[in-house]
């Protein structure tokens, strides 16, 4: 009904209001969104988490992945984040260092403990699966305002909650989305889910982001992010199973190419 | 899903880790592994065996204290060999002590340094000893003394090694195969200098990652850890023998990558000047990665890499000019599933290449499977792999992590 009402309108204001300007006007509301949804998560300066990957078939069989993941803030340039896997325990000691920036692709690598190396990841497996999860690269790196174009398509309910529904699309060519449509809580402004379209501009993924707990009187943290992949049944959730921010406590050393061998 | 659905075990590891990086820990950890190797045709050479079973036993322990500013890691290994008593051997893969600093990192003991790009051949690499009765591909190392110092600043990390002893690589004995017609000796080593294995070596590098870049520069002082054969005796008077002779060299290295877009392209090259020998080798190459590839859930990974080498061929460097052409085919499934598959062909001999398959995957969190394959060909008597066309074998390794 909304839909329509909508069109309708659309069509009577056509007449008299060019396209344009409309479409500035939900530009302009999208990236308001966007920059308040930022602003009231920053000044977090680090994090760090022990999180609980659980990857899920089709079939419903489960395989699960310990992993710590700390962070650290970089005002005006893109945070910087370093994941080292528990388990399983073949792969225990893996790490994966990831610098994100606002305007340039992310630099990436990954420490591979048995043979002591250090790879560089190419810019294009962002797309690629994050260790063998419904989480791509990308979706593991910062929300940077640059990083999208933002359109504000209405406002909605969502589980209770009223939500901002924001469209987003990336900026950089080699993202595996042709677009992602997010759904922002008006009153604190968190992503209460995320739909991923593929460069087909089909479905690919949904995001639900759960149980969102405040820390520091000031910072948001869904307890359980559920990754679903719509077009193959399969999905990967991740539980913070314990998080801090504003520690102080992260080690920025460890935030180093060159340093990742020894971080355990 | 809650946190009621945890196991008890990954509580206690949120509890462990509840002061996050910088608290204290103690952890013990490592694998067994049940190793059979089958070789696909007899051997050239009396006494060598068609199967060949091993188990190795590679544990860890590693402590922190002082808020993580110092580590100390011990991983000694041991590999029992049913066959081949020379296969059969233990080392210290790791024994060392790391002091991190505010902007320095200053380590002292046994360990495991890796310096390169290229996924084909290592040429940059020197500070460890190849373990090579261990694993025929020259990736496992035998654990080398050493004292480093290493600097992060604004351009990069400058590290500076000082290595006081020496280790031999090690060789199949008469009763394993993929050696010579005579095993090469793992008793008796000639050197260069007179101090033998108590030369100290000295090394530095230089390292930094600049923009789409990765660069190293690097420098080696010191006993090759690439030895020259010197033999006596004869075949036809039955009393050959075989010797590694290390001689005192001086190498300038440098490795480069670069990313460009889906593209990784690499580099490697180094100078090497000995007493009998100064040359350049390099390899050069890049590897593209298709995610998802046709659709699939599936990564494929193209590689090509070039390798030359000014030096005739000798036992120990095959590839004078020659080509790799691999596949790198990745499941993203639960249980890591990897295949790679290589293929090196010599462009001055079309009937000389090798080739390779690694495949592995985890059958349970804590078993994990992988099976290897190395084949070689040549008809040329000159090349390498003369002495071992015979060699094409299989293994097949079960690996239990706790």
């Amino acid at each position: 009904m909304f839909k329509c009402n909508q069109l309708v309108m659309g069509a009577i204001l056509g007449v008299a209001v060019a396209f344009s300007s409309t479409t500035f006007a939900d530009e302009a509301e999208g990236l308001r969104i966007a920059k308040e949804r930022k602003a009231r998560d920053e000044g977090w300066e680090d994090s760090s988490a022990n999180t609980t990957m659980i990857l899920r078939n089709a079939n419903g069989q489960e395989s699960e992945r310990e992993l710590r993941v700390y962070t650290l803030e970089v005002p005006e340039q893109g945070d910087k984040s370093l994941t080292v896997f528990d388990s399983p325990a073949d792969i225990k000691g893996t790490a994966f260092l990831s610098f994100s920036y606002i305007s340039e692709p992310d630099d990436q690598w990954m420490y591979l403990p048995k043979l002591k190396r250090v790879k560089r990841i190419s810019t294009q497996n962002k797309s690629g699966p994050f260790m063998s999860s419904e989480f791509a690269y990308e979706d593991m790196s910062s929300f940077e305002i640059d990083k999208f174009k933002f359109d504000f398509v209405k406002t909605d309910t969502f589980e209770g909650q009223q939500v901002y529904v924001v469209e987003q699309v990336p900026t950089d060519q080699f993202s595996g989305y042709s677009k992602q449509v997010v759904y922002i809580d008006t009153q604190e402004y968190r992503p209460l889910k995320t739909d991923y379209y593929d460069k087909k501009g089909s479905l690919l993924k949904t995001l639900v982001l759960e149980d969102y707990k405040l820390y520091s009187d000031k910072y948001w943290r869904p307890t359980a992010s559920v990754m679903t992949n719509v077009q193959t049944g399969k999905s990967t959730t991740l539980i913070i199973n314990e998080i801090s921010l504003k520690t102080g406590e992260v080690d920025e050393r460890n935030f180093d190419e060159n340093r990742l061998k020894r971080v355990r | 899903m809650g946190r009621s659905a945890l196991k008890p075990s990954l509580l206690a590891v949120s509890i462990a880790l509840q002061g996050g990086i910088n608290e204290a820990r103690a952890e013990f950890s490592g694998s067994v592994s049940v190793e059979q190797r089958y070789f696909l045709q007899d051997a050239i050479y009396t006494a060598q065996p068609r199967a060949q079973s091993s188990v190795a036993l590679s544990p860890e322990w590693f402590t922190e204290w002082s808020d993580g500013d110092n580590t100390l890691v011990f991983k000694p290994f041991y590999r029992f060999d049913q066959e081949d008593s020379e296969r059969t051997h233990y080392d210290i893969r790791e024994l060392i002590w790391t002091h991190l600093g505010q902007s320095y990192e200053f380590r002292a003991g046994v360990g495991k340094v890796f310096w390169g790009q290229t996924e084909s051949l290592h040429l940059v690499d020197i500070i460890n000893q190849t373990d090579l009765v261990d694993a025929i591909d020259f990736e496992a190392k035998l654990g080398q003394p050493m004292v480093s110092f290493s600097y992060y600043f604004d351009a990069g990390t400058l590290s500076a090694f000082v290595l006081p002893y020496f280790r031999e690589r090690t060789f199949s004995g008469v009763q394993g195969r993929l050696r010579p017609m005579v095993p090469i000796s793992n008793d008796v080593a000639f050197y260069e200098s007179d101090d033998e294995q108590s030369h100290v070596d000295y090394a530095l590098r230089w390292q930094q990652s600049i923009g789409d870049w990765e660069i190293g520069l690097s420098y080696f002082t010191g006993t090759n850890r690439e030895p020259l054969l010197i033999n006596t005796g004869s075949i036809e008077a039955g009393d050959l023998e075989l010797f590694p002779y290390y001689e005192l060299i001086d190498q300038y290295g440098i490795d480069l990558l670069w990313v460009n877009d889906s593209w990784l392209y690499k580099f490697e090259g180094i100078h090497r000047e000995s007493e009998t020998v100064s040359f350049f080798a390099g390899v050069a190459g890049l590897e593209y990665t298709w995610v998802g590839a046709l659709g699939s859930n599936y990564d494929l990974g193209w590689l090509i890499e070039y390798q030359y080498d000014e030096r005739d061929s000798n036992f120990f460097v095959p590839s004078q000019n020659d080509l790799m052409l691999g596949v790198r085919w990745v499941w993203n499934d639960f249980d890591s599933t990897e295949i790679l598959f290589g293929f090196i062909q010599d462009l001055d001999n079309t009937n000389s290449y090798n080739a390779y398959l690694e495949a592995s995957t985890r059958m349970t969190e804590n078993w994990k499977w992988t099976m290897n394959g190395y084949f070689f060909a040549t008809e040329d008597i000159e090349n390498p792999y003369y002495f071992i066309r015979r060699d094409d074998h299989v293994e097949f390794n079960v690996e239990f992590f706790f």
